[in-house]
């Protein structure tokens, strides 16, 4: 089953964004600018594309979301309380003493967080090794990995794109956030990684590249031809903005791990008001 | 010690013992980064291919993947050589120890008795790295025998395990069976005038410090401290009430490794002993046969028995 599936993928995304902001602005601190531009990916995953049943998270057919860039944690808490995993009044807890919404990815905590992260780079290699346990299984879910493009940096990602192609490994699809920042600067600035597409076509997996991050449309598209990917493993590169949504968030470095002021706060959540 | 067993490798155990588990009814996935015929998990691949998973010369990726494989249930053994599980220490914290899943990472080639090959293939400091994580086993086997019981243990006992072998062929000290205990010191032989606990090779060379300080009239209780974690701190208590003195044995740095948990297990329980410390002393390893190493390092009978003639004269 794909739980909502007749959701409102577009008023959900705003109520996301609305989460997310007031995640990290009530933390004080947190991952804005990657959350939203991980945003509709989510909610398209989610909404669309992941079979997934929120009243029984540990359904052993369901196909595994990896939240591998594990400071996203915002977005993939807020989504799971848009799709019913935890209460939408829990995200208030984030970050906070005896919440189980720490601030990066922890296994189980809540139900439906399938990985532990926060150091990059280990989600792929882990979503590899689900794919490879469900294929000794005969099972045919499937795993998606959410990777950053600065987590591309990390030699990690590359041992696994090879060892995916290696053993044959399909239904595993990759997914790079490619919003262009990372901690210190522009991703270009830090470490070229670029061209992403061809690199990975060169280790064996079925790459699309250059799809809108932000047009619902076009994730589902991508997600769902990568899906149906056979004998391979599948990427999508999505091309985003980081802090999409908040205009003085938008392609600003300032925003990847910083917590907005009061005046920002406002501002943000006037701009992201429906 | 009733039969005599020919000498073999702690590493041997691994393949044979987990294709008889398998072979049981167990559910074993083998991962393995390009060593599996030193560390015998080849055994494994051919009795199991379709349950063996290559990943090259990448444990980083080898580790976190079997965090991975963890999650659908199997039991996954991941196989390398002690000082490459280093290499791959973040991923055995963030996909396997803090998630806590059944990930046994079996690495050979431990300590310095790797030998010839040097110092960059001397693992010294893996009981350190490993120990210091939340939720793992730590195991070290004294011979073949106790290597093959762990690794049934490990099977046994769902959770992230580490259990360091080695390469050279040492003397078997359970010729009439195991008698591993997960967390529990087993006591060789008992005296009253000092504790030797040593784990690993150690515990042989040990046995044989004892016999040596028994002929001048000394008498040491020997322990082989095969759970490095959970330590077995009752049986450190009872040795220090009962013989006020404690020699601790491994092949690795003295001031990160098994000592060093001892004396804070110690520290923290009882009134204060004498203790004295043979191990790798904050140095690097170099070549040569593994026995010249030991020497070098004086990881021996005669460097034990030397350790207990110091601890027993400090006794008050």
């Amino acid at each position: 089953m794909v739980a909502g599936a007749g959701t409102d993928l577009r008023a959900l995304t705003r109520r996301v964004r609305r989460h997310v902001v007031e995640m990290v602005y009530g933390a004080q601190s947190g991952h804005i600018g990657g959350s939203m531009s991980s945003t509709e990916i989510l909610a398209v995953l989610y909404g669309r594309i992941l079979r997934h049943d929120p009243r029984h998270p540990d359904w052993p057919e369901r196909d595994r979301f990896i939240m591998s860039k594990g400071h996203c944690t915002p977005v993939q808490y807020a989504t799971l309380a848009e799709h019913g995993y935890i209460p939408v009044e829990e995200l208030s807890t984030f970050r906070r003493k005896g919440s189980r919404l720490q601030g990066h990815s922890v296994l189980g905590k809540p139900p439906g967080v399938e990985n532990s992260a926060g150091a990059l780079g280990m989600g792929l290699s882990f979503g590899l090794g689900i794919r490879l346990g469900m294929r000794l299984r005969g099972m045919d879910a499937h795993v998606y990995v959410l990777m950053g493009d600065g987590e591309q940096d990390e030699g990690q990602v590359w041992e696994a794109a090879m060892a995916a192609s290696h053993h044959g490994i399909d239904r595993l699809v990759g997914i790079i956030d490619r919003n262009g920042i990372q901690n210190d600067d522009f991703t270009a600035a830090t470490m070229r990684t670029e061209p992403l597409d061809e690199k990975y076509r060169a280790f064996g997996w079925e790459v699309r590249a250059g799809i809108d991050g932000h047009d619902l449309d076009a994730v589902e598209e991508a997600l769902a031809w990568a899906r149906d990917v056979r004998g391979k493993p599948a990427l999508v590169i999505f091309d985003t903005v980081k802090g999409k949504g908040v205009s003085f968030m938008e392609n600003n470095p300032n925003f990847h791990g910083a917590a907005p002021s009061a005046e920002q706060f406002a501002r943000a959540m006037e701009e992201l008001a429906d | 010690m009733t039969t005599t067993l020919p000498a073999a490798a702690t590493r041997e155990a691994l393949g044979p013992t987990l294709v008889r588990l398998q072979h049981q009814g167990a559910d074993i996935v083998v991962v393995d980064a390009d060593l599996g015929k030193s560390t015998s998990a080849r055994t494994f691949r051919d009795a199991f291919p379709e349950r063996f998973f290559t990943f090259g010369v990448a444990e980083q990726n080898m580790i976190s993947a079997a965090g991975g494989l963890a999650t659908l249930g199997h039991t996954v053994f991941a196989s390398t050589f002690a000082v490459f599980a280093e290499h791959a220490f973040d991923q055995l914290r963030m996909s396997i120890a803090q998630p806590r899943l059944n990930v046994k990472l079996v690495a050979s080639h431990g300590g310095v008795s790797t030998g010839e090959d040097g110092a960059s293939a001397q693992s010294i400091e893996d009981f350190a790295l490993f120990s210091s994580l939340v939720n793992v086993t730590v195991c070290v086997p004294a011979d073949v025998v106790e290597a093959q019981a762990m690794v049934e243990a490990a099977v046994a006992n769902p959770g992230p395990w580490y259990i360091r072998t080695g390469r050279p062929k040492i003397p078997v000290i359970y010729t009439d069976g195991p008698r591993f205990q997960l967390g529990r010191a087993d006591m060789l032989r008992d005296g009253s005038d000092l504790t030797i606990v040593a784990c690993g090779l150690l515990v042989e060379r040990s046995l044989r410090a004892a016999e040596a300080l028994e002929r001048s009239g000394i008498t040491a209780r020997v322990l082989n401290m095969g759970t490095i974690r959970p330590l077995d701190v009752a049986a450190l208590q009872d040795a220090a009430r009962d013989t006020g003195a404690i020699v601790v044995a491994e092949e690795h740095l003295t001031h990160s490794g098994l000592g060093a948990m001892c004396a804070q297990a110690l520290a923290a329980t009882t009134q204060p002993v004498p203790m004295e410390f043979v191990g790798v002393q904050n140095r690097y390893g170099e070549s040569g046969t593994w026995d010249e190493v030991l020497e070098i390092m004086g990881l021996t009978a005669a460097g034990v028995e030397q350790a207990a003639r110091r601890v027993v004269a400090r006794k008050r």
